[in-house]
């Protein structure tokens, strides 16, 4: 898709949320060492552009199914920052109470149904969104993310079978950053393809550039588009990169998984640089709009940050769960 | 009162529940065309429609996945895994999301989903359809588990279980389908999490559930022609389990026998006996004992499989030993 046929705000907005995340994590990394934050985290910078690309054509009342790499998809779907870091600190005020961290995120009011730490085990539950979005018959949509690890699921096919016989309106978002924790996907999968894994079922499966966020826009609309009018699921491969370790908030190219070479390639296609660049070539950004917005979501970033950190920790196991 | 099946005390208390809350629908492997392995759900397809009693290709993972994903945005799914067997395909799903996702979640999320299946051995069925796998359940925090064992407990415990905010596992017995008894007309609720003692006695305490409840019952007959008065108790609910009632007849009869179909080892006999010595340690005048499965996967042969699991001549020579 031209990013200029994308309505300026629009492209402001994904850029934003794309900065946020961004800047969000950066936040993490910095915060880390302090070990105030005691959970794994899982870290999103590279992959911004897939996040900010798809939630900008959802709803607030479409469904959102994350996995452990679950910030960038919290956020861009609009899950609030100060319950986020609340969350990663263990505090009661936690947008999961204190019982999920960083790989469980949720807030059902905005359509975040949550993320699952096991690898492909949120996507029948976004299949069963989707279900329940069919019955209730208002054009609902869910989306789920999952990585190239998860595509060597089984109960990923069983998903594509479920959802595609009945024409379910829901999108697959493969967030193919071509590492299952640590192994490549070539030494995992005889055959690069998994846009292609939904066409044995009837689904359509596309193939995008995962770090140009206009692209992935492009193909969410249409994606959208097709679940909401009841065509049924699509199956998108968004080709990214992690520059983080799979957990942690360094860099892991010394292990000898990757090679430094291919990291710097990547970090070459940096999303929010490139779509960064675009909005300044049409003129939307300028340095000094840059510096200020950078400026202003940093002041949110630590305004929430602080606030949460200021919050009572969680303190009971007795959930509102138990009946 | 009028007497009907376990299977048709189910049928009715799935339809009920449908005509009484549109958000209820049926889905599982085999359910609508044909009824359920079992005919548990036959004739709800033709009133209800394909919408709401839906056939699934054989995915128990995309089975419970789909089900806690439409239960978690405003619907309550009733899905059926053909054979408790079969659970290990989804356990995944079952243990780790269907469970957790309440507390996980701090709370926010209610899950109204009910799981059907069934297990148990006596039609010969081999390894992979008979076994009585409820003891791996226990071990998951943020389940119930919910056994009934006669028609009237099947009806009103599964209305309850329809009617739950929490993820119930709800298994039947293969051997009770055809089974029959009282159950009253029109509309009534078991409640989930509570005993039954189904025969008042004094001399020894037999907890039994599923179809060893029947069993049970059948060894106490036997045994007070002979003098004994055996107290029977039915959990109905394994977890969360009503230790009171067992803990209050075991303080009176000073003897504790558990029956269970499963194999022993790591067994309900093991947590519900040791939840005994908990509560009532001082009013035991003998050993708590276990009547169980052997510790073998279950043999297809019809005279191997009866040498699997109690029978009623075994739990009462057992009850008789023990107060010997």
């Amino acid at each position: 898709m031209n990013p200029t046929a994308i309505p300026d705000r629009v492209r402001l907005s994904i850029y934003r949320t794309m900065l946020l995340i961004r800047r969000v994590e950066e936040r993490l990394c910095a915060l880390y060492p302090d070990q105030e934050i005691k959970c794994p985290i899982h870290l999103y910078i590279g992959q911004e552009a897939v996040a900010a690309g798809v939630c900008a054509r959802l709803r607030k009342s479409d469904y959102l199914v994350s996995n452990h790499r679950s910030h960038g998809h919290y956020l861009a779907k609009g899950g609030g920052l100060r319950e986020f870091f609340a969350e990663l600190y263990g505090r009661r005020t936690g947008c999961s109470g204190g019982w999920g961290g960083s790989m469980h995120l949720a807030d059902p009011e905005l359509g975040l149904l949550g993320s699952s730490a096991i690898v492909a085990g949120g996507i029948p539950i976004a299949v069963g969104a989707a279900l329940a979005a069919r019955m209730e018959g208002r054009g609902r949509v869910a989306a789920v993310f999952f990585g190239d690890g998860a595509a060597d699921e089984g109960v990923f096919y069983e998903s594509l079978n479920f959802a595609a016989l009945r024409k379910l309106p829901v999108v697959f978002v493969c967030e193919n950053n071509f590492y299952a924790t640590n192994s490549r996907q070539s030494a995992r999968q005889p055959l690069d393809n998994i846009y292609r894994r939904g066409r044995i079922f009837g689904i359509p499966g596309f193939r995008l550039d995962g770090n140009d966020a206009a692209a992935v826009y492009a193909a969410a609309g249409r994606a959208v588009e097709r679940a909401r009018r009841g065509r049924g699921p699509t199956l998108l491969e968004c080709r990214t990169y992690r520059w983080k370790q799979h957990v942690g908030y360094q860099e892991d190219w010394e292990g000898g998984c990757r090679p430094a070479r291919e990291l710097s390639c990547w970090k070459k296609r940096c999303p929010l640089e490139r779509f960064g660049r675009r909005l300044r070539r049409s003129g939307l950004l300028t340095p000094a709009r840059e510096r200020a917005l950078t400026a202003e979501i940093d002041r949110r970033i630590e305004a929430a940050r602080a606030a949460a950190r200021r919050e009572p920790s969680a303190d009971t196991i007795e959930c509102d769960g138990g009946d | 009162m009028r007497e009907i099946t376990y299977r048709q005390a189910l049928n009715e208390a799935l339809a009920e529940e449908m005509d009484r809350d549109p958000s209820v629908f049926l889905m599982g492997e085999d359910i609508a065309i044909y009824g359920g392995a079992y005919g548990v759900t036959a004739g709800l397809m033709q009133r209800f429609g394909e919408e709401r009693v839906r056939d699934t290709a054989i995915s128990e993972a995309a089975i419970i996945g789909a089900g806690l994903g439409a239960a978690i945005t405003g619907l309550r799914p009733v899905v059926e895994i053909m054979y408790v067997d079969f659970m290990g395909i989804c356990l995944e799903q079952v243990n780790n999301q269907v469970a957790k996702i309440r507390y996980m979640f701090g709370g926010k999320t209610r899950v109204p989903l009910v799981i059907r299946t069934e297990g148990g051995a006596g039609r010969t069925l081999g390894a992979h359809h008979s076994q009585s796998l409820e003891a791996w359940f226990l071990h998951i925090p943020g389940l119930k588990v919910v056994m009934p064992s006669t028609p009237a407990d099947a009806k009103g415990l599964l209305k309850s279980a329809i009617r739950e905010e929490n993820p119930i596992l709800f298994i039947e017995h293969k051997m009770l389908y055809n089974t029959k008894g009282p159950v009253p007309e029109g509309e009534y609720l078991v409640p989930i999490g509570r005993a039954e003692v189904k025969r008042p006695g004094r001399d020894v305490t037999i907890v039994a559930h599923s179809r060893m409840l029947l069993f049970a019952l059948e060894a106490a007959e036997r045994l007070a022609g002979e003098g004994i008065e055996a107290e029977v108790i039915d959990p109905r609910t394994l977890l969360p389990l009503d230790i009171e009632t067992i803990a209050a007849s075991v303080r009176r009869t000073h003897r504790a026998v558990l029956v269970e179909e499963g194999t022993r080892t790591g067994g309900t006999g093991a947590e519900i006996g040791l939840q005994i010595m908990e509560h009532c340690f001082d009013y035991l005048d003998a050993p708590i004992r276990r009547i169980a499965g052997a510790d073998v996967p279950m043999p297809k042969s019809p005279v191997l499989e009866k040498l699997t699991i109690p029978d009623p001549d075994r739990i009462y020579r057992e009850v008789r030993e023990l107060l010997a």
